[in-house]
């Protein structure tokens, strides 16, 4: 009798700008999605969600099985703590699964106006051991997000230790600080880093120089690059197996800024993993097609950060980085006929007869052609669709389904 | 009536050190390890650290250790042992960052004072107050706060709270060796004993030093705070420790500062309306290092997000 080992599939955590994002987010395979509202989150500029946006967003998700967090995950200021527990009771109203929170004094807010919503201890609090764990264990907290500082050795040491659920990074940019421990922005440009004013001022051109008598000697030569902190993204999508065999509960894809493209494609290659490793971890084999998937979206290199060793030169982008292969979010499969093999597309950057596109979906698997003919929504056909969100009509070589989305090559 | 003075408090980097900065006019010193401290001015081992702390008790003054550096798993054990000795060895407080030190401490020297200092992050009283009840002795609040945020933290705050008001900041801490590895990514010889800055492209003028321990790399403020002329509405407040801060600078400078804060503080508690004398302030810009302009931090300026 074969015994298939039982293995705990880890939740998909991914990032929801907006209540687009969240759909595909969640339509791409993502078990939760995290999402921030109008105040007390750090990501400023994310587009973020309004009570109505969050209402619609939640009730999409859970119909699907999903669950949806809330990022509250500033360090506060004294004058942050107005409305504050309003907008806890609000969110529980709601019916968000979980809030992210940073600061105790937030948690504490949040416990007493919400009591029994569940406190999630944002990565921003820099939790790099399992004593840390086990201190905000004992604050009432179910879920660390744990620094990305963390190994997977460390990992395995916090759950020998610590029965809290614990959530890691896996993927997308990373801080190249401690989180929370950087103030250049507000140095260099008097925008809060820790309130969500944050201008990456690490990644920014710098020049090194050592002080030698009073004098300022270079340590760079004529043709170097700068001296720049810009981390390449983190990518562990070759070793979902090693994260799920170390326990971790949750695994984290960064990006509240990406965009609709970078979401769908990058949880759904995670979903394809997890699931195929989940199924039958025995005889799981890694498909290249996957990190292909990566690479369509992917803006900036790769590394697996600190999961392996110390990073080196090796995980940071000096000078310009090498060029991605760059694709498009080209349409947007709104209709498709079996009948007649025709979908209707709305577009969301130009494209045109001729040109080859790919198709992905959250199941099926992609697939390439040629756009042989367009026709607009009158009939008529058309060779571009030059108009965003035009609609329009295509034959497609093979099924496809709303929500399925058309890629180009830049 | 007989009003308690803030207390003056300097980091020191060697027994000779906190001997100088004591004798002239320091109210206690702060020291560490380098394994456990975030940028100490100097490596104070154990034998060292008793000697201060004596020098220091025999003259009714203090001696806080810091124990402030974010914990991995490599630094737990090592870590326990000294929260042990440190508390043996009678110094008056820890101060901590990570909740690792903070549980340990409560486990193995349940009688040492704990000052809590999470750099960046110790941003409003409330957060100062969940750790007050915890039994914490004091709140190191963090550089990036108006001076009327710092009042109002004062004003709220369950427990003492200490304020920086000279000296250097640290602005950035990355656990990675951002030096290093840029040097080895142009086959750079790697130096890292070498007292090193950076410019940014659009800020020539603004030197930030940085420089790499066992923790990472550390990217320090351009200007030095200095608020000898601003003391008085901190005083005015009871805001309870000043904080000078003595990494980056020679002993002889340290010393001079110390000697005019603890000049002013006097005189403003003698005499709150008596105006400070700019010579005062000339003093420190006469001894002031080239390229490092003095300022007066976050306490007057304002952010944005």
């Amino acid at each position: 009798m074969q015994v298939k080992t039982k293995v705990k599939k880890p939740e998909l955590l991914a990032p929801a700008g907006n209540l687009e994002k969240l759909k595909f987010a969640v339509l791409y395979g993502a078990d939760a999605v995290y999402i921030g509202g109008k105040k007390f989150g750090l990501r400023s500029k994310a587009g973020n969600f309004t009570e109505e946006d969050m209402k619609e967003g939640v009730a999409f998700a859970h119909e699907r099985g999903s669950k949806v967090y809330v990022a509250a995950n500033i360090m506060a200021h004294n004058e942050d703590f107005e409305g504050m527990a309003e907008y806890f009771q609000n969110l529980q109203q709601i019916g968000v699964d979980a809030v992210i929170i940073a600061d105790p004094a937030v948690v504490e807010v949040c416990k007493e106006a919400a009591p029994g919503l569940p406190i999630h201890l944002s990565t921003q609090s820099s939790t790099t051991n399992w004593q840390s764990v086990q201190f905000w264990g004992e604050q009432g907290i179910p879920r660390v997000v744990l620094a990305r500082e963390v190994s997977l050795a460390e990992i395995r040491e916090i759950k020998k230790h610590v029965n809290v659920e614990l959530e890691a990074f896996i993927h997308g940019a990373m801080c190249i600080s401690y989180s929370g421990r950087c103030v250049l922005s507000n140095h260099m440009t008097h925008r809060d880093a820790n309130r969500g004013g944050c201008a990456q001022s690490c990644r920014w051109k710098y020049d090194l120089f050592e002080e030698v008598d009073d004098e300022a000697m270079p340590l760079f030569a004529e043709g170097d690059d700068p001296f720049t902190m810009s981390s390449k993204d983190l990518c562990m999508l070759e070793h979902i197996p090693e994260l799920i065999e170390a326990g971790v509960d949750s695994l984290k894809i960064e990006g509240r800024m990406k965009s609709i493209h970078y979401v769908a494609t990058v949880v759904n290659a995670y979903r394809r993993v997890i699931d195929a490793y989940c199924e039958d971890p025995e005889n799981f084999v890694f498909k290249p097609e996957w990190k292909e998937e990566i690479m369509k979206a992917a803006n900036r290199p790769l590394t697996t950060g600190f999961y392996f060793h110390a990073p080196t030169e090796e995980d940071q982008i000096f000078g310009t980085p090498p060029k991605m292969a760059a694709f498009d979010f080209a349409g947007l499969v709104l209709d498709y006929d079996p009948q007649t093999g025709i979908a209707l597309i709305e577009q969301r950057n130009n494209f045109k007869v001729g040109q080859e596109v790919e198709f992905i979906s959250p199941d099926r698997e992609r697939f390439t052609q040629r756009v042989e003919a367009l026709w607009d929504e009158e009939g008529q056909e058309i060779t571009e669709a030059p108009h965003p969100l035009q609609k329009v009509r295509m034959k497609v070589d093979r099924p496809v389904a709303p929500y399925d989305m058309m890629r180009k090559e830049k | 009536m007989n009003k308690q003075l803030p207390e003056l408090v300097v980091s020191a980097g060697s027994e000779e050190e906190a001997e100088q900065l004591l004798a002239h006019g320091a109210d206690a010193v702060t020291v560490g390890e380098e394994a456990f401290a975030l940028r100490a001015p100097g490596n104070v081992q154990r034998e060292a650290l008793q000697a201060i702390v004596r020098t220091a008790h025999a003259s009714d003054k203090k001696v806080y250790v810091l124990v402030n550096a974010l914990m991995h798993h490599d630094t737990l054990p090592k870590m326990e042992q000294y929260i042990q000795d440190v508390a043996e060895i009678g110094a008056d407080a820890i101060v901590f960052g990570d909740p690792a030190v903070f549980m340990t401490a409560r486990r193995v020297a349940p009688g040492l004072a704990l000052h809590w200092s999470a750099e960046t992050t110790s941003t409003n009283y409330r957060t100062v107050n969940f750790w007050a009840r915890k039994g914490v002795g004091r709140a190191l609040l963090a550089r990036e706060l108006s001076m009327g945020e710092v009042l109002e933290i004062k004003q709220n705050s369950l427990i003492p709270i200490q304020v920086q008001v000279h000296g250097m900041t640290c602005i950035f801490h990355s656990k990675r060796e951002l030096v290093s590895n840029y040097q080895r990514a142009h086959n750079r010889e790697v130096k890292r004993e070498a007292e090193m800055f950076l410019t940014e492209h659009t800020r020539k003028g603004q030197n930030y030093p940085v420089f790499e321990d066992v923790h990472g790399t550390h990217i320090m403020s351009c200007d030095d705070i200095c608020m000898l002329p601003h003391l008085g509405p901190l005083l005015a407040a009871n805001v309870d420790s000043f904080y000078i801060e003595g990494f980056g600078k020679p002993l002889s400078y340290n010393c001079k500062v110390v000697e005019l804060y603890r000049q002013v503080i006097r005189q403003l508690s003698d005499q709150p309306d008596k105006p400070i004398d700019e010579s005062l302030l000339a003093e420190i810009e006469a001894i002031q290092p080239a390229g490092r302009p003095l300022s007066t931090g976050f306490y007057f300026k304002e952010q944005i997000y």
